[in-house]
């Protein structure tokens, strides 16, 4: 935690870019970072839980092991987007925003990754999957049950 | 390299690296922004590398990493210089082959070539293309030319003579007054005259002032912004350097990214680190004394924050909230100092209008809206792909000549611009010329820039929907219109799609259309209405379908539709019984399928897997079924 903070000056200005070297480091922003930064910036907890929680960049809770995305903007909605997170939402048996309670998977959303053409589009920790269907879904999975 | 000292030191630069590039050779220009990688481009490059390093071929061939080519339905795709040889759609496996027969025996291989979808001719040069022959690339033709990791390929391209220009004599009064005349408007979406508010913000007096480059591209459907800074770092930052110069007492320059777009700040920090180091940002920039730098602030994901107030609070480091306008952000902007505030596709006209002259850009256009503009071109069309075109351009020459028309031969219904703020405007409006008025006529905005094609089984109240519930997620919930307005439109708009809609409620939807637009604080709530308002301008019908008939014409909305087999087309071949996750699907091989009503999720997979040439799974009205 010293070691990011000494990136940055003590300046509220710095506040979000804290938070994105947190959750790089860390994979979501925990509790005593929160503390951390209040002291470095001098501005309440109160305050920082605020801006970061205002944010759908961070999370206050450690993701699981794969994080998939799907991509729920206009250009993936009309080529059935919804329908991908809903396919996903009931083989991982929860909601999307939520992490499977072995934390293997957690399942976001997003309203727009800007990469349209290629729609409907998922997004498994970083690697882009182009032009998903409901019969490829089950195959995205299977990939990550597999041993690294 | 040295730092450039010097305006007149640009030019040589150029010269230099002119005079040092070989003549002869052949340059593969692999396209690789994050569509491109998402295809495979990364597979491409890696196999070129392998092959010609294995091969020898590193003075015969020479490999150029760009951004995107715009052409995304054909990713990852290659053009071979100099011939402008197109390859689409590529796979590792077959680089060898093109090494062996195109690039050492000018050999064009014809099952790589693009087929166009229209009239089904192979055009193997980039430039033959449908696609590309409308199109007026003058934003997006570097991306062709330019490894936006090089600032050199940059300056080769007549890259930073426009700052030269302007710090080698040009008053800033010059600068704005080109600018004016070049009739540039804003492209972040409202169309403000770009001169006009460089003006007003040269004329706040303050010891300090800012600008900003908006790259916070939150439209869903729009990525011209992302193509152009994963593409052509340099241009924006070209342009924020004539800026800072034009509006004076800046020496400071944000440029504001979606954190979304992680390409774009990897190749905008490169792009950065080059131009300090050449001398082109910040202190004593080409010797001339003229002070400024750039910093990169990423966003943390928050559509509200592209609104130019809430930005600066996001800059500053709070939540990203509005505030009422005036006063305007040219007088009281970032920390209550002027700021001046342009998107990314603004920024980067304006060294073409430098140096290419002010009068060569206003002939391009229509009489209120001059140059080009960048659409992206998604949903239900062939080519899909990020455009340029000339302002003017009709929809039609749009969809039809460079989209090559509505995906599986379907019937065209709308296209939908401007994003969440913008509305759809419906076939018949076709010949529409695109620009900024003609569009705010029709209901509309030009927004950002993205054109979501929409056919005959796209539904428009679903779609009101979707845009309702995007805003009504995304609204910050500062002031009441917007928080309390939009969930309670979202509210109808979901209950007309699950069958539940009531008489008087178009009329409900109308009135609290009006209060959220005239009462929220932001563009966000003022324009969050216009999909539901153009949506009921020209396709009433539909919502009364809805509401009153049950029935969702388009057969999206699961809750109006079901799916059955046919019994006369089903041959029995079990795939959607395998696939069928609910175990729905009863039926024996070669005897026909049924679909268990009570037991079927409607999540489509059956309709999915059907074959193409037989069909048999249909979706139809949920009433149809309950007569049978």
């Amino acid at each position: 935690m010293e070691k990011i903070l000494s990136r940055f000056a003590p300046a509220q200005k710095e506040l979000i870019s804290i938070l994105h070297a947190v959750q790089a480091e860390y994979g979501y922003i925990p509790k005593e970072a929160i503390a951390g930064i209040s002291r470095f910036l001098r501005i309440s907890e109160g305050e920082i839980f605020g801006v970061l929680t205002f944010y759908k960049g961070f999370s206050i809770e450690p993701h699981g092991k794969f994080l998939i995305t799907v991509c729920l903007g206009t250009a993936c909605h009309v080529r059935g987007g919804a329908n991908i997170a809903a396919e996903l939402e009931r083989r991982l048996m929860i909601k999307a925003g939520a992490t499977t309670p072995d934390r293997k998977f957690t399942l976001a959303t997003v309203n727009c990754l800007g990469c349209c053409a290629i729609g409907p589009v998922v997004v498994v920790n970083g690697t882009y999957h182009a032009r998903v269907t409901l019969k490829k879904v089950e195959g995205i999975l299977a990939e990550c049950r597999d041993p690294e | 390299m040295d730092r450039l000292t010097h305006p007149s030191q640009v030019h040589e630069w150029n010269t230099r690296i002119l005079a040092g590039r070989p003549p002869h050779g052949k340059t593969v220009v692999i396209s690789s922004g994050t569509c491109g990688q998402a295809s495979g481009s990364l597979g491409i490059i890696e196999a070129f590398a392998d092959e010609i390093a294995k091969r020898g071929l590193k003075d015969v061939i020479s490999v150029k990493v760009t951004g995107c080519h715009g052409f995304c339905e054909l990713e990852p795709n290659i053009i071979i210089y100099p011939d402008g040889i197109f390859y689409k759609k590529l796979e590792p496996r077959q680089v060898p082959s093109i090494i062996d027969l195109t690039l050492l025996e000018d050999r064009i291989i014809p099952a790589l070539v693009p087929v166009d979808v229209v009239n089904g001719i192979k055009y193997p040069f980039q430039k033959d293309i449908p696609f590309y022959r409308k199109q007026l690339r003058w934003l997006t033709e570097s991306n062709f030319r330019i490894d936006p990791t090089s600032i050199e390929d940059y300056v080769a391209q007549d890259g930073y003579r426009a700052v030269a220009r302007v710090l080698g004599g040009m008053t800033a009064e010059d600068v704005i007054a080109e600018v004016k005349a070049s009739g540039l408007r804003g492209r972040g979406g409202a169309g403000f005259p770009t001169g006009a508010k460089w003006a007003l913000c040269r004329a706040s007096v303050s010891e300090r002032k800012h600008i900003i480059c908006n790259a916070d591209e939150g439209d869903p459907g729009a990525y011209m912004d992302r193509s152009l800074l994963e593409g052509n770092p340099h241009s924006v930052i070209e342009g924020m350097i004539i800026g800072a110069y034009a509006i004076g007492g800046t020496s400071q320059g944000f440029i504001y990214v979606r954190k979304e777009y992680p390409l774009a700040v990897k190749h905008l920090g490169i792009a950065l680190d080059a131009a300090r180091e050449a001398g082109l940002l910040g202190g004593d920039i080409l010797g001339t004394g003229f002070d400024f730098d750039i910093r990169i602030v990423q966003g943390a994901g928050a559509f509200v924050s592209g609104e130019e107030t809430s930005l600066m609070a996001s800059i500053e480091g709070r939540r990203a909230f509005p505030r009422q306008r005036p006063p305007y952000p040219t007088e009281h902007g970032l920390w209550g100092r002027p700021t001046n505030i342009n998107n990314v596709e603004t920024w980067a006209n304006i060294p073409l209008i430098i140096y290419r002259g002010r009068d060569w850009f206003a002939r391009t256009g229509t009489e209120k809206s001059k140059g080009t503009k960048i659409f992206s071109l998604v949903g239900k069309i062939n080519n899909t792909g990020l455009v340029e075109v000339p302002m003017g351009i009709s929809l039609r020459e749009i969809v039809f000549d460079i989209g090559g028309g509505i995906k599986d031969g379907k019937r065209f219904k709308a296209v939908q611009t401007g994003g969440p703020s913008g509305g759809c405007i419906p076939a018949e409006m076709m010949d529409l010329p695109i620009d900024y008025d003609t569009l705010a006529r029709a209901g509309s905005i030009v927004g950002s820039g993205g054109m979501i094609v929409m056919d005959e089984d796209t539904c428009m109240v679903d779609v009101a929907r979707f845009f309702l519930r995007f805003t009504q997620e995304e609204s910050c919930g500062k002031c009441v219109p917007c928080r309390v307005g939009t969930r309670q439109m979202e509210e109808i708009l979901t209950r007309i799609t699950e069958g539940k809609g009531e008489q008087g409620d178009i009329e409900r939807l109308e009135k609290l259309a009006k209060t959220v637009k005239q009462g929220s604080l932001c563009g966000l709530g003022q324009t969050a209405p216009n999909p539901v308002l153009t949506t009921l301008r020209y396709f009433r019908s539909e919502y009364e379908a809805h509401i009153h008939a049950k029935n969702c014409p388009a057969h999206v909305c699961k809750a109006l539709i079901a799916y059955v087999i046919e019994p006369d087309k089903c041959v029995g071949c079990l795939l959607c019984r395998k696939n069928c996750p609910v175990g729905a699907i009863r039926g024996e091989l070669k005897k026909t399928h049924i679909v268990d009503q009570a037991l079927c999720i409607k999540c489509g997979v059956c309709f999915e897997v059907c074959p193409r040439k037989i069909r048999a799974v249909v979706r139809v009205s949920a009433r149809e079924t309950e007569k049978r």
